[in-house]
């Protein structure tokens, strides 16, 4: 049984880039255009990763992430931000809301896989 | 025998070693932060010093030298006269991980590591040349030739902060990530800041961990695998600047636990931690170790039985015929939970005979040293299991036995070779199971008791009537009586006089039985008879009048409904109900007790025949109503120590009833059941209990009346 990973990005090729490089790696990949679709495909299934995108419409990234470690399910799971600016100022943000690591725009596949395989066993 | 001796001490003192090993590790720790501190010089010092010392016991050369050389380094530094430095740190940290792998070589009987001598060849330069270990120096000086180019030693102490899980981060996976980057020789958890259960947040990390590792990697990016977790973790990599590597013969498995659960983690090996547990276990004995297995099996259970409970709320509320058969079943299903549960939870107070068994061999050895006398102790049964309750209390009485056994039972070499018996004498010790009961069998091969000279001490203390007749049995039961001092009596050797009656006081107390049986010149057979706990005890139930007691099964030997043939009445002993010959005294319970039964007549009732230590006694009762467990309550904590009663339990339809003490109850009947002037001055001189036990069996009149 594969892993599931989902990724919520606005921007559709930064997101099936990021798909992309997660099916090869062997997830089974969901996406979600913003928070909100993002949590509306989660809808409490389990997955292993969770990879979002800060600025967003609708729901932006950081709301997103709260949502998601408030519900029980996904208390644990681990939630990678993608961003483009490294400001600390940005990074904390997203670890009180409850991020796990993030990931710096513009990427390569390689870099991502690596960053994954900090939080993902 | 011999090889028994030893395992039992060479283990005790691999995990004694291990422990010492491990706290000179924490020391040498604590000794970075505050360095020089003498007081933890001298920890280290004298836990180097122990292993030293054992070492040499079990001929462990390799140990002892090694250990001799660390103290010799060791000792300047605590006198003050060399000075504590970073490279003696890390050459102290690395012999110990030497000593370590040192001691597990040689507990598993292999040769030792080749390393150790290099490393002692280190101990004894730094000795002699303090300044040639100063960082840098060290690496130039001791670069391993296998060691590939940039390869580095490095010391990573990684302490989550607390939140790191619902961050969504693993440690462990962090902890496995940075394992990847190099070669791993020692990863430590430590779970000193693991809570309470009751103050365990399950979602908080309270875990470290400490890995040594060689890697070809920069420190730098060894720190990058803890990104994600840098703020408010702890985090320290220190690069040893130290190739010499292959001085550490140990490869310490990764404890890796999963992380989530913290509480399961605790299970996970960890060296240091474990040598603490089990030194707050030796401190504090009421604690008790039980297997994560069972806890969960029990966790398991108790959700049954509350599934079972609410099937039984629901089947209550509802009127239907269903419901009344569905009842009947959770009821049955109740039923098996809580049998199966007391079971499991009985088990978890059950510990094997070993922990106490395994501390003989060490007295017979000594006993034997100081007296001239050559002992095998056999040791049997030590995997039988006893409630923890009852181990704690047979310690005592076993030592009494064994130390007796040695002291007066077993001769010297020489009589022994006189009486044609080998020259060394053995000793049995012996347990096992039997019926709902654990038996234990002291038994030596020694001269036995002297039974004329227990009759004339006996007959002098007046604990024998003059002109009767006793028993072999009766006579040898009579050391157990308090002020009877067996020094003199049994034995030519000057004893310690070691009082026998607290060992049978202890075994009553714990609701056992004693049983002694000796013939001379062939040796002496102690048996202890224990019930498997305290807590719930096999017992018959029985009616008086209106009134329901129990018996323990253990004391009982049989029941029927007597002919008026079998009833005497004895001059000075009162009633005997008389069995297969053997008069044996009846006791009217409703009398002792002070109740109106529903017959006076033994012929219309029931006689029980019940057993204590060489008394029988026939009690009388108006009905028997079956057998069961039933739990024992104690009076004496609700109400106040009362003789002949045990203590109470509740019975299934809510009655209270007393649980009889077949022990007490024959003395307090057989005190009060005989006939007025009967005994005379005897019954003035001699407490009535004292005289009880020592009722003949065989008496003229009993054998008259059997004839006739």
């Amino acid at each position: 049984m594969s892993k599931t990973a989902l990724v919520v990005d606005d921007s559709s090729s930064m997101r099936q880039m990021v798909a992309y490089t997660l099916a090869q790696a062997g997830f089974t990949v969901l996406e979600g255009g913003n928070g909100q679709e993002g949590l509306d495909k989660l809808a409490g299934q389990k997955v292993a990763l969770i990879i979002t995108d800060l600025n967003m419409p609708v729901m932006d990234g950081i709301e997103f992430i709260k949502q998601v470690r408030a519900k029980p399910p996904y208390k644990f799971t681990p939630v990678l931000m993608l961003t483009t600016e490294t400001t600390d100022a940005k990074k904390q943000a997203g670890k009180a809301a409850g991020a796990t690591g993030w990931l710096v725009k513009p990427f390569n596949p390689q870099n991502l896989l690596q960053v994954i395989a900090k939080v993902v066993p | 025998m011999q090889e028994i001796d030893l395992n039992i001490f060479r283990t005790a003192f691999f995990d004694e070693a291990m422990e010492h090993v491990a706290n000179i590790e924490s020391a040498l720790l604590e000794l970075e932060s505050n360095s020089g501190d003498p007081e933890l010089l001298n920890r280290i010092f004298r836990a180097a010093h122990s292993i030293k010392g054992g070492s040499g016991t079990f001929g462990l050369g390799d140990v002892t030298r090694f250990t001799h050389a660390l103290e010799s380094l060791l000792d300047p530094l605590r006198q003050g006269t060399l000075l504590f430095s970073e490279g003696i740190a890390n050459l102290l940290f690395r012999a110990t991980d030497v000593l370590e792998a040192l001691l597990i070589a040689a507990k598993a009987g292999r040769a030792s590591d080749p390393a150790s001598e290099s490393m002692l060849h280190d101990l004894e330069a730094a000795l002699h040349s303090p300044g040639s270990l100063e960082p840098g120096e060290v690496a130039a000086d001791s670069v391993a030739p296998s060691s590939a180019p940039g390869m580095r030693e490095y010391r990573v102490m990684f302490a989550p902060h607390g939140d790191v899980f619902s961050q969504g981060m693993d440690p462990v996976l962090l902890v496995r990530n940075l394992a990847a980057l190099g070669e791993v020789s020692r990863c430590e958890m430590q779970l000193e800041d693991i809570p309470s259960l009751r103050e365990l947040d399950p979602e908080r990390c309270y875990l470290r961990w400490s890995l040594q590792l060689r890697s070809e990697r920069s420190e730098a990016e060894l720190r990058d695998v803890f990104a994600f977790v840098e703020d408010g973790s702890r985090i320290e990599i220190e690069a040893a600047a130290d190739a010499a590597t292959e001085a550490i013969g140990t490869q310490i498995v990764l404890s890796m636990a999963p992380a989530l659960p913290a509480m399961v983690a605790r299970a996970a090996p960890a060296p240091t931690s474990v040598g603490r547990e089990e030194r707050t276990e030796g401190s504090k004995a009421s604690t008790l170790r039980v297997s994560t297995d069972k806890l969960d099996r029990l966790v398991n259970l108790v959700g049954e039985l509350v599934i079972a409970q609410s099937m039984i709320t629901q089947a209550l509320k509802d009127p239907s015929e269903g419901a009344r058969v569905r009842l009947g079943e959770a009821a049955i299903e109740m039923d098996r939970n809580t049998r199966e549960l007391q079971d499991l939870v009985m088990s978890v107070r059950m510990v094997p005979m070993g922990s106490v068994f395994n501390r003989f061999p060490r007295l017979a050895r000594d006993l034997g040293a100081a007296h001239n006398k050559k002992i095998a102790l056999i040791i049997e049964g030590q995997e039988t299991e006893i409630d923890k309750g009852i181990i704690e209390q047979i310690a005592d009485p076993l030592t009494h036995l064994i130390r007796n056994a040695i002291d007066h039972g077993l001769e010297s070499p020489e009589q022994r070779l006189l009486a044609g018996k080998p020259e060394t004498g053995t000793i049995h010790l012996a347990a096992f199971h039997q019926g709902g009961s654990v038996i234990i069998e002291v038994r030596d091969d020694g001269r036995g008791l002297n039974t004329e000279r227990i009759r004339q001490k006996g007959l002098d203390l007046g604990l024998l009537r003059a002109g009767e007749s006793y028993s072999e049995e009766q006579i040898h039961a009579l050391i157990f009586e308090p002020g009877f001092s067996t020094a003199a009596v049994v034995s030519d050797l000057s004893g310690r006089g070691v009082g026998m009656d607290v060992v049978r006081s202890n075994i009553d107390a714990l609701n056992g039985s004693l049983s002694l049986s000796s013939s001379p010149g062939q040796g002496t057979r102690v048996r202890l008879r224990l019930p498997l706990t305290l807590a719930i005890l096999e017992g018959l139930s029985l009616r008086v009048g209106a009134h329901v007691f129990v018996l323990p099964l253990l004391s009982i030997h049989e029941s029927f409904r007597p002919s008026a043939s079998q009833l005497k009445s004895v001059f000075r002993r009162g009633e005997v109900v008389l069995v297969r010959g053997e008069p044996i005294p009846l006791v009217r319970l409703y009398e002792v007790l002070g109740l109106t039964p529903e017959t006076t007549d033994p012929c219309r009732a029931l006689v029980v025949i019940v057993e204590t230590g060489a008394t029988k006694l026939g009690l009388l009762v108006d009905e028997l109503l079956g057998q069961g467990q039933v739990v024992v309550k104690s009076l004496e904590t609700n109400y106040r120590k009362v003789i002949g009663v045990m203590g109470a339990t509740i019975l299934g339809d809510g009655q209270v009833a007393l649980i009889l003490d077949v022990e007490g109850l024959s003395r307090r009947a057989l005190g009060s059941n005989r006939p007025p002037g009967g005994s005379g001055d005897d019954a003035a001189s001699v407490p009535p209990h004292r005289s009880v036990r020592l009722l003949p069996k065989e008496s003229p009149h009993g054998t008259e009346h059997r004839t006739s």
